[in-house]
């Protein structure tokens, strides 16, 4: 029964999120920049503004400059999130690569730096005004639901494990479409709702912020618009 | 050092901290708006004279073109994530206390219409994502905000998107404008750009007799005839500049100081009466079309005067506009001279001849002066000056530290690329919104109270007409002289020695009186006294 269910629900949350998120990024790719606006003082070459967004991607680097707080959770739900989703990997390998496989027992501590993160940041959120005001409804539920199923996740390594061989039969059948039982623990399968959900809602929200980062002009242009002229394509038609 | 130094001034003060975060004051400039355009200023722009029957969905079918048509606009709507980072940087913010002033507050006014109308979640989900209809409140509370940003760029810098509110508000303008809802204040004076050729309505025979009044002053003083020349064909570099500089102090000081330079480099250089405006208020109101029309009389001069060169004179979003649109509006240059950069700052061109060791400089002629340097944000954070990232910060300063003895920066959070804007950029320059003008000059004006009780600085120089004007008007209410704000090349201006001119000729005389001693020392005892009085005059 459940297997059916989280079967035909992984299909379409994967679905929406893939053809949502490819939908969005098509649509940023094809639209015009018709101005050089990078924020500057900012790299000369293309290479060097590349560069700039990388950084901003893995380090973060202008949110160090504007807020040590926001910047340290953040990082570290970030990070923690990219280390915890690496170790989710081996559900989806066989057999698992071993850089996933290392990166296991990191894994575990990156749950709950993740967990922790995300409650400071909701902390911060609620307990400084000029962050209740600038946040609507979304803002406080997209957090709760990260840290629900942070909390699930935990859950199941700490409290009530659940059987994890049988749950990568289930997801490397889904994969080969080849069906496999899935396990009926509660934990597991609010675990796995929740991030059905937040695959669903991804592309149209404000998590949009993670493919969009590299589209962002003012950061992603070279400053040489004396030494090249920029002519962009002509505007789209004003219908 | 700096702690001994506030003892000898006396006491010790207690500062007020620049960028200290105000409590939350809601409403608090709910009631601040600019003048609305008249029909007459509307229409001249090609905007609905009034406010048009279908505003609403005039409007929210504009906002779905400029989201298609700018990638940026697009992302900064959909990308931010409410993290916070920028609701502490905008000066308007910290000046007043109104949490709308938070420039991630500022966009969410068009961020809720924006999700209402052209995103999924919105359209099912309004309340969840803050989703809100466009009615009239929504539209007047944008007509209040979007003409409390100054599109200084400062949010951006600390966005870790690069969110530029400043893009937003802008897009903002031009929805109002085309519904009917223009702003008095930049829609008059582009207006009178296109009718007369500059943002004060001077006309070609009083700039000819303004240039031909200064000509005489700058020979009364040197003994040096130093030309200001309008529509000569021929010349190498067309000057343009803020129209201001033709009109008001300090900025025709800052003027005096272009001629001066570009006397001594012996290149030859004209005005044009044509293009006898550097600033380009189209960006301000976000209008690509009025913004390339204002551009292309530049290029036309250019074009008409056979110039090779184009240099712009000391303006903050004139230089935005020149440096990184220009090209692009009205281009290509091919007909310029390709080894200069098209186009050039003034305070390059300066900088250049310091470097070359062309100009003459005599520091002491500043002693008077205790000098700090206020970034302009459109240079800041918008442009640049020179090879390398961050010369506009390193070659006005570059300037300033070879034309006096005495340069102290401000609080290092406050300057350079986080400099904080005047309070008067991005068209809010008008007499309605002293208010709004006032709070937001507040973070500036303590980070300048600082400097001026730690160093004993006297002066503060800018490189933008809108800035200066803005301080001369602002400076009294904090405490300071009006006339505290000096141009870049006013310092200059002082500190040049013209050859042949009469401190040229004072100078070689200490130099022989003085024998041996080197002639920096021997000017400032001898010369000094005549050329502070001087100078003090010009101010
Ligand atoms: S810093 Fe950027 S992402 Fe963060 S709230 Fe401000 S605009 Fe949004
Ligand atoms: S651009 Fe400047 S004035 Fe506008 S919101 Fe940002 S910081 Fe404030
Ligand atoms: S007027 Fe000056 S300080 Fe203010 S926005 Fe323009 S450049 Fe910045």
């Amino acid at each position: 029964m459940q297997t059916t269910l989280y079967a035909v629900m992984f299909y379409v949350a994967a679905a929406i999120f893939a053809g949502g998120l490819g939908l969005r990024v098509w649509q940023y790719a094809k639209t015009p920049v018709p101005l050089k606006i990078p924020t500057t003082p900012a790299p000369i070459t293309q290479a060097g503004a590349t560069f700039r967004v990388l950084r901003e991607v893995v380090v973060f680097e202008s949110l160090f400059k504007s807020n040590k707080w926001i910047w340290l959770f953040g990082w570290i739900f970030h990070i923690a999130l990219a280390l915890v989703l690496v170790r989710h990997l081996r559900y989806f390998t066989q057999p698992v690569w071993t850089p996933v496989a290392l990166a296991q027992p990191l894994g575990i501590y990156a749950g709950f730096a993740m967990v922790g993160a995300l409650f400071a940041l909701w902390v911060r959120r609620v307990a400084i005004s000029r962050m209740r005001y600038i946040s609507d409804a979304f803002d406080h539920l997209i957090l709760l639901l990260l840290l629900a199923i942070g909390a699930t996740g935990l859950g199941m390594k700490f409290i009530a494990p659940t059987d994890i061989v049988a749950l990568k039969g289930f997801f490397l059948g889904l994969m080969a479409f080849d069906w496999q039982p899935l396990p009926a623990d509660p934990l597991l399968l609010s675990h796995l709702a929740l991030v059905a959900l937040l695959m669903v809602v991804f592309p149209f929200t404000k998590l949009l912020h993670a493919p969009g980062v590299f589209f962002s002009p003012s950061r992603n242009q070279a400053d040489d618009a004396r030494e090249r002229r920029y002519a962009p394509r002509p505007l789209t038609s004003k219908a | 050092m700096e702690r001994i130094e506030a003892q000898d001034l006396g006491e010790s003060p207690l500062h007020p901290d620049p960028l200290e975060i105000p409590a939350l004051a809601y409403g608090a400039m709910a009631k601040s708006k600019p003048y609305p355009a008249s029909v007459a200023h509307q229409t001249a722009l090609g905007f609905p004279g009034e406010l048009v029957e279908n505003w609403q969905e005039k409007a929210v079918a504009k906002l779905g073109e400029l989201v298609r048509n700018n990638r940026a606009l697009r992302f900064y709507l959909d990308g931010c994530v409410r993290c916070g980072a920028c609701t502490d940087k905008c000066h308007y913010f910290l000046g007043t206390g109104d949490p709308n002033n938070m420039p991630v507050a500022r966009q969410n006014l068009m961020r809720r219409v924006y999700r209402r109308y052209f995103t999924f979640s919105g359209r099912i989900a309004p309340s969840l994502v803050g989703a809100e209809d466009l009615t009239r409140e929504v539209l007047d509370e944008w007509y209040t905000y979007f003409h409390q940003c100054s599109q200084c760029r400062r949010c951006s810098v600390y966005c870790p998107f690069g969110i530029d509110t400043a893009e937003i508000s802008m897009a903002a303008r031009e929805i109002m404008d085309t519904i009917g809802m223009g702003q008095k204040y930049c829609n008059e004076i582009i207006g009178k750009v296109f009718k007369i050729g500059n943002n004060l309505g001077l006309p070609p025979k009083a700039l000819k007799a303004t240039l031909a009044g200064l000509e005489e002053e700058i020979e009364e003083d040197t003994g040096v005839p130093v030309r200001l020349p309008l529509d000569e064909a021929g010349a190498d570099i067309l000057l343009v500049t803020p129209s201001a500089d033709f009109f008001a102090s300090p900025h025709m000081e800052g003027l005096i100081g272009y001629a001066k330079v570009l006397h001594e480099s012996g290149v030859s250089w004209t005005f044009s009466s044509h293009a006898s405006e550097a600033a380009n208020f189209g960006m301000f109101i976000g209008s690509r079309e009025n913004m390339q029309k204002v551009a292309q009389r530049i290029a036309d001069a250019a074009r008409d005067l056979k110039v090779k060169r184009i240099v712009f004179g000391e303006c903050g979003h004139a230089w935005r506009v020149g440096y990184n649109f220009l090209d692009t509006l009205a281009g290509p240059f091919d007909f310029l001279d390709r080894r200069y950069p098209v186009p050039q700052h003034i305070c390059e061109f300066t900088y250049d001849l310091i470097q070359q060791g062309t100009l003459r400089l005599d520091k002491s002629k500043n002693d008077h002066i205790r000098l700090t340097f206020h970034d302009s944000c459109n240079v800041a954070r918008a442009s640049r000056m020179g090879d390398m990232p961050g010369g506009q910060f390193e070659i006005p300063r570059a300037i300033l530290r070879a034309c006096c003895n005495h340069y102290y920066d401000m609080d290092p959070d406050t300057i350079r690329e986080a400099t904080l804007c005047c309070g008067g950029g991005g068209g809010l320059l008008t007499d309605e919104l002293m208010d709004l003008r006032t709070k937001g000059a507040s973070p500036r004006m303590k980070a300048l109270r600082e400097v001026a009780d730690e160093h004993g600085v006297t002066h503060m120089a800018a490189i933008c007409a809108i800035c200066k004007a803005q301080f001369s008007k602002v400076l009294p209410k904090f405490g300071f002289d009006m006339e505290a704000i000096v141009s870049v090349h006013q310092m200059v201006s002082n500190a040049i020695v013209l050859t042949g001119s009469k401190q040229d000729e004072e100078a070689n005389e200490a130099d022989e009186e003085a024998g041996s001693v080197p002639a920096v020392a021997a000017q400032a005892e001898t010369a000094e006294p005549a050329q502070a009085a001087n100078a003090q005059e010009e101010a």
